[in-house]
């Protein structure tokens, strides 16, 4: 859907603007006739609108990766499931600056007729946000019965939350907190820098080329790691070795299971996602500060603008987003007289968690989303 | 600095001073329910189940409609979970357990996992109409810090607790010479999370110490609720009382 027609702009948080904006988004099950029965679901990083269920689609559009496997929530959100679509009405749309339809890196830039590349603005969470209520204005919904997200979801649903309080009934904040930890920055950092100095990159114009494939293998490795706990790693792969491999052979082909995962990992996220969009959305990532934004760097004071309910959930296996700094947003909700649920789910899954423990997780959204 | 009275010493171990006040015969008059209550020393009885906790009822009658309330250690949310609905409070529960955190949750009330070990300290002061401590202050580490930061987040606070001082207690522990092991305290020694076990008169010591005014007294004794009477350190063997500074 075209949000920001060619002749009007979106204007960004960090200065400039951007127009022509489409956005790409999925809808799950139906608007009530009093339209209140609407929840709009955050994207992680890596992940887009294809939230649930299977993409027929797949092959016309050439993502044929969704042939493999249905969207990346799927086992939440559907008929009858945690985010029951029988009940509710699903949004759920692809950020800008992305590369799953919304407009991006890899679109077309209206003044060179090539594509952006990095003459793509910056974006942020506030950008996204303000998109997406966009969207819901477009869709003709007043009031969001609730905001769903983890991760880099969860910081939207933090800040649709902080930025449209009274549009806002619920707001769902799962393995995420109110800014990445320092190590969650430094993260990111090492994932850009593979990017940016992979030979093929040509400072971001390489659409016509083969691009910066290793770079941004090398970088999805990385990230998955973080995405894991040692103690899962442990359980699902140990030190156990590849068919074939003896642990060793002196050189450096594929040798242990962790090796082949991680290859895997990385060979697969190049086939559907644009290294462009992994150094825009990162750094977004990386400048989210709620307390900065709203409360003069007090998360506490931001905490006064939120009247929805909120559900904070943390893993405590997670290290991208620890329990910690996720009960600081719980904590700061309260003292800041907001009632506040905050869950820290034991799982061994890591950052992973809020998209494996669907078990644990559905329960808390079935209860939390039922009254 | 306040003086602290001398330690209670005893040889023979009876050393609170209610026992000195044990009605003549009263000893010898249970006796026959004590030999009893030895042959059944194990297993524990069970205690009763969540839904019939006497002290919900209570604490139902003295809570005011719409007040706002925050429970210590709120288990399953079978409490707010009445108080929302009956008397439209503003709930807001604290508890350890994932499981029961799970169970609040699904119940629709707002809680926070956390470890009451860790304090209330960024809970606003009096930010809740009343503070509720049910059976849970004898498992906390700082009860007394607790106690104290009940009534600074609250302008009520509702404690109740097991009492130590019930003659039951008292005479299984003398007699056997072993941990009591009773309906109200149903733990082995090595197993309780009764880490602090205290009585009705350590309660009322702390309330007169602390300038708190002891608003209203409940006890529960043979099955039967009553207000709080003066004999009621060896009588009662549970106890609620609602405190304001």
């Amino acid at each position: 859907m075209c949000l920001v027609p060619a002749d009007s702009s979106l204007v960004l948080e960090l200065g400039g603007s951007i127009g022509p904006v489409n956005v790409e988004f999925e809808t799950y099950g139906s608007l009530s006739p009093c339209r209140d029965n609407a929840v709009l679901i955050a994207h992680a990083l890596s992940g887009d609108a294809h939230v649930a269920g299977w993409d027929r689609h797949a092959a016309q559009t050439g993502r044929t990766w969704r042939e493999r496997k249905p969207g990346w929530w799927d086992a939440i959100v559907g008929p009858g499931k945690a985010i029951d679509t029988n009940r509710l009405f699903v949004i759920c749309p692809n950020v800008l600056g992305g590369c799953s339809g919304t407009t991006g890196p890899s679109s077309t830039d209206p003044l060179t007729g090539r594509p952006y590349g990095l003459r793509f603005p910056m974006v942020t969470v506030g950008d996204w946000v303000n998109l997406h209520m966009r969207l819901v204005d477009a869709l003709g919904i007043e009031r969001l019965q609730a905001v769903v997200g983890g991760s880099l979801g969860g910081q939207q649903a933090l800040e649709m939350a902080l930025a449209h309080p009274d549009r806002v009934e619920r707001s769902v904040v799962l393995a995420a907190s109110a800014r990445l930890s320092v190590q969650g920055l430094a993260f990111n950092a090492v994932g850009r820098y593979c990017i940016l100095h992979d030979p093929s990159f040509a400072n971001g114009d390489y659409y016509d080329d083969k691009g910066p494939g290793a770079g941004l293998a090398a970088a999805r490795m990385l990230a998955h790691i973080t995405y894991l706990s040692d103690e899962g790693m442990h359980e699902k792969f140990g030190r156990r070795l590849q068919d074939g491999a003896n642990g060793r052979q002196a050189g450096f082909g594929i040798e242990f299971a962790v090796e082949s995962y991680l290859d895997y990992q990385g060979r697969a996220f190049v086939e559907r996602f644009d290294a462009n969009s992994y150094l825009y959305i990162t750094r977004a990532m990386d400048y989210y500060d709620a307390a900065a934004a709203w409360g003069g760097g007090s998360l506490t004071e931001a905490c006064r603008r939120i009247c929805a309910k909120m559900l904070v959930v943390s893993f405590d296996s997670d290290w991208l987003y620890p329990p910690d700094v996720c009960k600081e947003l719980a904590l700061a909700l309260t003292q800041a007289n907001r009632p506040v649920t905050y869950a820290n789910v034991p799982s061994h899954y890591g950052h992973d968690s809020f998209l494996v423990e669907t078990e644990k997780v559905g329960r808390l959204l079935r209860g939390f989303l039922a009254r | 600095m306040t003086q602290r009275p001398p330690p209670r010493i005893d040889p023979y171990l009876v050393t609170d001073r209610s026992v000195e006040r044990l009605p003549q015969g009263l000893f010898e008059q249970r006796a026959g329910e004590l030999s009893k209550l030895l042959a059944t020393r194990a297993p524990a009885p069970d205690r009763p189940p969540n839904s019939t906790r006497w002290q919900d009822e209570i604490i139902a009658r003295e809570i005011p409609k719409g007040a706002r309330v925050l429970d210590l250690g709120c288990g399953d949310g079978a409490l707010l979970e009445r108080l929302m609905r009956d008397l439209g409070v503003q709930a807001q529960g604290l508890e350890i357990d994932p499981e029961a955190v799970f169970s609040c949750v699904e119940r629709g009330v707002p809680v926070m996992q956390t470890d009451l070990d860790e304090g209330l300290r960024r809970f606003p002061d009096q930010a809740f109409d009343v503070v509720v401590l049910e059976e849970t202050l004898q498992t906390l580490a700082n009860p007394r810090e607790m106690l104290a930061e009940m009534l600074r987040v609250g302008r009520r606070g509702i404690v109740s607790f097991p009492n130590f001082a019930h003659w039951r207690v008292l005479v299984d522990l003398v007699a056997s010479g072993r941990m009591p092991v009773t309906q109200w305290l149903p733990y082995q020694w090595y197993e309780t999370s009764n880490i602090h076990p205290f009585t009705l008169q350590d309660l009322l010591d702390w309330s007169r110490d602390s300038g708190v005014r002891v608003v209203s007294g409940y006890a529960y004794e043979n099955g039967a609720v009553r207000t709080l009477s003066a004999d009621d350190n060896l009588h009662a063997e549970e106890v609620l009382i609602v405190v304001e500074k």
